[in-house]
């Protein structure tokens, strides 16, 4: 069912005969269509706790979550960049966002198709250019926010799903890809994110045997997902 | 008031007791602005810190606070009051006491407010909460004196800073408040005292009688203690025989998962049935309450316990006190054995039980210094910032306050005495705005200056949260373990990433039984019955470093002390030791280099206590990496750290040059383990984030995310931020301890032993046994995860 094609720095594999990759960075790669995929960014993160009068966070998570997807657009130079959601921690999130941080994302943005598809959070357009999408479908695929446990060829975010691999040299937790035949769950990019163990029982439904766990971090790395 | 009144001297004489002389030293200063108590157990040491109070009611009952009375203990407050209700019910006196501790019930607090007794008992963290109330001031306005008890046991941690900083506040509320500690045998009164005065104040010290010099042993068995484990389960039967020559005895055990070891090896050999408990601080709260009521009632013959009896209770009934275990530390063995028998004047009875043949030499070390009178100590570390912030954030909960006054009587506490008005200024920035280098929250300060100048909450909202996190102690992250099914009851916590490691069918030992992992539900492990053998539960717990002055002791008796004390099988061993490798030596450093199947072993003995041991692991490991010598773990014991990895070490000289092991020091400090988890203390102190409540708990959500993200990004960003200081500060002297490596880097001055085995060395063999491995994420980490990542898929047939 799986094509196994370890490439650099991702793990390859088909979904309904459409050709991906799960990038060690945490982003998925649609190389025939040139189109770079990002979930749950969560940009706005600490304005918003300090808003709501919670703790004053360390305010660098934005730089550092667009310096990371930066990184990845210059890389992969895409036509399409497909953000699953949660992009914006609210809606006001944006007025969190510093000079600095609005001149990377208009960088980032310029001379390509780029969509905000709506999140739990962001359920709203946000004024910052580019096409706000419930849904966006393409090819043979759907891209949402929330996985659809009936619906088959969808790529989607929100649960930040992690998985913890035994070692010989100790265990190790990432935040993972989930993949089955009929879905790719991504993890989330957002610096300020946490993680939902691959063991909860919320992927029972969604997420059907055989499924794959492919750990993010410095290299990408298939294990059978840890029910 | 110096003279005992004449209804006192009539108690007194009623219950045929005499007034000890430190009782009426303590009564003749009681004017003295701070007084130090130092007395053994059973000394009468409570009473002597209550008689000023008792006396000064009797004469003037006015309404009000009188005395608050501080101890680190709920229990030892509760014990307090029932013990002061002798006292006050016999001489008929008009004295309200009353406790007020994390367990009294909100009606209770609120009357207490309203209403405060004469005489209140409680502990930091609550004496805490009520400085953060606005009526405060007028609680506190009638308070004459504090007692602080077991000073000595609050000064080890930032309980006591926190304390102290509290001190300062009420002084300020009741400016005539006198203050006494009480405390067991230490090596530094004066600092003690220095600790516990206001600023520049003087403080008397009283030294009670010492009573006789203990009756104390170390334990040697027919059987020789294993050469490896700390588990001393050979000693059960010897042990038995002891505990049954006493009326009850307290077997002290180091650890947790120890202590759950050796009760279950001494309840299989407990033939006799006798009454014998178990006691730490990972069981549930009614467990332990149990065997304290049972220990009180005199129907126990010994409990198993950990450094949770280390204070508390007076059990007058305890006539042996058996040490399982190095005892680490010479101090902390006197004050234990001080635990047994009570009486006064009476001499203490303590064995010292080896666990392994390397405490043998321990324990006779630690004997010796005992009969000597020889007591080790670290100077205390400056008053934490993190505990300060906390602090100022207590005081904006109160009501607004002015900066120049907070700092001014910040600086009365004796732990804070030396803080400069640059070092206040940041913890309040860090209070008011996060204190980062990019200024970020203009909008959303935490702390606002009114048009009065007075700084205050911007949301008073916040004050519950505030309340909420209180506290300077920082559970590791735990979860209850319980029977399955409704209902079950709880038998203790064990720790999270332990839980993690568990399968269904696993089993560990909980509460001395053997329990069977099912699985998590609703954040808590459930279990059955197990019958296997089961893994060890890998409670954190404190771990304490050997003292440098026992350690110097052990290597003077290894290298021509007196070996005629020793048991044969611990001079065989070391002759062993001899034949096959060498003797580690004064001024200078043994390493040891030897192979098992396909893994390359180097052995350092630095014998610098486990803290620093464990830096030298972290930063001889990052050397390796970097020398492509593979490392792929190490394990540090109070003496030694054991490498292992895939290549073999040949120059140990050039991996301990001190220079790279310094500039190693910086760069590698940033992103480990220790710091990371010094760096989770001391935010949630400081009140970055939020305290994990129980019933709070975060549920495995998304939403959470690990306080090591935190760090990561300031470590990136915002590197000098003031929690990353004070998180390089406080590592380098507790977790990290390099203090202690460049007095071993001194000591040594480059003197390398290099002696390559031709086989596990008797000396190293306990290493290769000891828990708290810790594995390098290098490149050997990616090597073995992607080839075990292809099996784990080869397996599922993807």
């Amino acid at each position: 069912m799986f094509l196994f094609c370890a490439a650099m720095h991702g793990y390859s594999f088909t979904l309904k005969s459409t050709k991906l990759t799960a990038l060690s960075s945490g982003l998925l790669w649609w190389a025939d269509r040139k189109l770079l995929c990002v979930s749950d960014l969560h940009l706005g993160k600490s304005e918003r706790m300090a808003r709501r009068g919670g703790s004053l966070l360390p305010p660098y998570e934005n730089k550092d979550t667009l310096t990371r997807l930066a990184l990845a657009v210059n890389a992969f130079d895409p036509v399409t960049v497909v953000c699953l959601g949660d992009s914006f921690d609210d809606l006001q999130a944006l007025d969190g966002l510093n000079e600095d941080d609005h001149a990377t994302l208009a960088t980032l943005m310029g001379g390509r198709r780029w969509i905000w598809i709506e999140g739990n959070h962001d359920a709203g357009p946000v004024n910052i250019g580019g096409s706000h999408l419930a849904e966006f479908e393409t090819g043979s695929l759907t891209f949402r926010h929330i996985a659809k446990p009936n619906e088959t060829a969808e790529i989607s975010g929100h649960y930040h799903p992690k998985a913890r691999v035994k070692l010989k040299t100790g265990s190790m937790s990432r935040p993972c890809f989930l993949i089955d035949e009929n879905r790719v769950i991504l993890p989330a990019f957002g610096a300020y994110t946490g993680g939902l163990k691959s063991t909860d029982p919320v992927f029972a439904p969604i997420i059907a045997d055989p499924a794959l766990a492919v750990l993010t971090g410095s290299q990408a790395l298939p294990i059978p997902m840890p029910r | 008031m110096s003279q005992l009144p004449a209804k006192f001297a009539d108690w007194f004489a009623s219950n045929g007791w005499q007034i000890h002389p430190h009782q009426q030293d303590l009564l003749t200063r009681s004017t003295d602005p701070a007084t130090l108590l130092i007395a053994p157990t059973g000394g009468g040491k409570t009473l002597a810190g209550f008689l000023p109070t008792l006396t000064e009611l009797l004469e003037d009952p006015a309404d009000g606070l009188h005395t608050l009375y501080v101890s680190p203990l709920k229990a030892l407050a509760a014990d307090i009051k029932r013990n002061l209700q002798t006292p006050i019910a016999e001489m008929d006196l008009p004295i309200r006491v009353e406790d007020r501790t994390g367990d009294t019930s909100a009606t209770q607090k609120k009357r207490q407010r309203a209403d405060p007794p004469h005489i209140l008992l409680t502990t930091p963290e609550s004496l805490a909460v009520m400085l953060s109330y606005e009526d405060a001031p007028r609680i506190f306005a009638s308070l004459q004196r504090v007692v602080v008890d077991e000073i000595h046991a609050l000064a080890e941690s930032k309980r006591g800073d926190q304390l102290m900083l509290g001190l300062s506040r009420l002084q300020s509320l009741a400016p005539n408040m006198r203050r006494v500690g009480l405390s067991a045998t230490v090596e530094d009164p004066p600092a003690l005292a220095q600790f516990l005065a206001r600023n520049p104040d003087s403080c008397d010290i009283i030294l009670a009688d010492a009573g006789p010099d203990p009756d104390i042993q170390v334990l040697h068995t027919d059987t020789p203690p294993p050469w490896a484990s700390a588990g001393a389960s050979y000693s059960v039967d010897d042990v038995l025989r002891l505990v049954k020559t006493a009326k009850t005895t307290l077997i002290f055990i180091n650890t947790r998962a120890q202590a759950e070891l050796y009760f279950r090896a001494i309840w299989e050999a407990n033939d006799d049935q006798l009454p014998i408990a178990l006691h730490h601080g990972s069981l549930s709260r009614e467990a332990r309450d149990k065997v304290e009521a049972a220990m009180v009632a005199g129907s126990l013959r010994a409990v198993v316990c950990t450094g949770t009896l280390d204070l508390g209770i007076d059990w007058g009934d305890v006539d042996l006190v058996i040490q399982v275990g190095a005892p680490k530390n010479i101090k902390r063995l006197v004050q234990r054995i001080g635990r047994s028998n009570h009486r006064y004047n009476a001499p203490s009875r303590a064995v010292i039980v080896p666990a392994n043949r390397f405490e043998v030499l321990e324990a006779q070390a630690a004997l010796e210094a005992v009969k000597d009178h020889d007591l080790d100590g670290e100077p205390r570390p400056k008053g934490p910032r993190d505990v300060l912030c906390q602090h100022i954030l207590i005081r904006a909960c109160a009501g607004p306050f002015d900066a120049e006054i907070l700092y001014g009587e910040v600086i009365q506490a004796g732990p804070y005495h030396s803080l400069t008005r640059a070092e206040f200024d940041a913890c309040l920035d860090f209070c008011a705005t996060g204190g980062y280098a990019l200024r970020a929250y203009d909008r959303w300060q935490r702390l606002l200056k009114n048009p009065a100048g007075l700084w205050q909450l911007r949301d008073p909202r916040a004050t519950r949260a505030i309340r909420m996190n209180i506290g300077t102690i920082v559970d590791t992250e735990t979860l209850k373990v319980k029977w399955r099914g409704r209902g079950g009851a709880p038998l203790g916590e064990i720790e999270e990433s332990f839980a993690a490691t568990l399968t269904q069918g696993d089993t560990f030992l909980i509460g001395g039984q053997v329990v069977r992992y099912e699985g998590l539900r609703e954040m808590t492990v459930q279990v059955t019955k197990g019958k296997k053998a089961p893994k060890i539960a890998a409670f954190m717990g404190t771990k304490f470093a050997t003292s440098t002055l026992l350690s110097t002791r052990i290597i003077d008796i290894l290298n021509g002390g007196d070996w005629s004390k020793l048991p044969a099988h611990t001079r065989d061993w070391l002759d062993t030791q001899n034949r096959i490798s060498a003797m580690p030596k004064p001024g200078r450093m043994m390493v040891e280099s030897y192979w098992r199947d396909t893994t390359a072993y180097t052995c350092f003995y630095g014998f610098a206590g486990t803290n620093a041991m464990q830096t030298l692991g972290l930063l001889l490991t990052r050397r390796m990496e970097e020398a492509g010598l593979n490392p792929i773990g190490f394990v540090a014991t109070d003496y030694a750290v054991l490498i292992w990895g895939l290549e073999e070490v040949t120059n140990p000289a050039a991996l301990l040059s001190p220079d790279d092991l310094r500039n190693g020091l910086d760069g590698w400090l940033a992103g480990n383990a220790v710091m990371k988890r010094s760096f989770r203390n001391v935010a949630t102190i400081a009140g970055l984030i939020e305290k994990n409540l129980p019933g709070k708990r975060k549920t495995g959500r998304q939403a959470t995310f690990s306080s090591d993200i935190l760090y990561d990004t300031l470590l990136k960003y915002d590197p000098d931020h003031l929690l990353m200081q004070i998180t390089r500060d406080e590592a380098m002297g507790g977790l990290v301890d390099f203090g202690r490596i460049e007095e071993m880097l001194t000591r040594i001055e480059g003197r390398i032993d290099h002696i390559k085995a031709p086989h596990v060395t008797p000396l190293s063999a306990p290493m290769l046994l000891e828990v708290g491995k810790v594995p390098i994420k290098g490149a050997a980490v990616e090597k073995v995860a992607a080839i075990q990542a292809a099996t784990l898929m080869q397996e599922a047939g993807l």
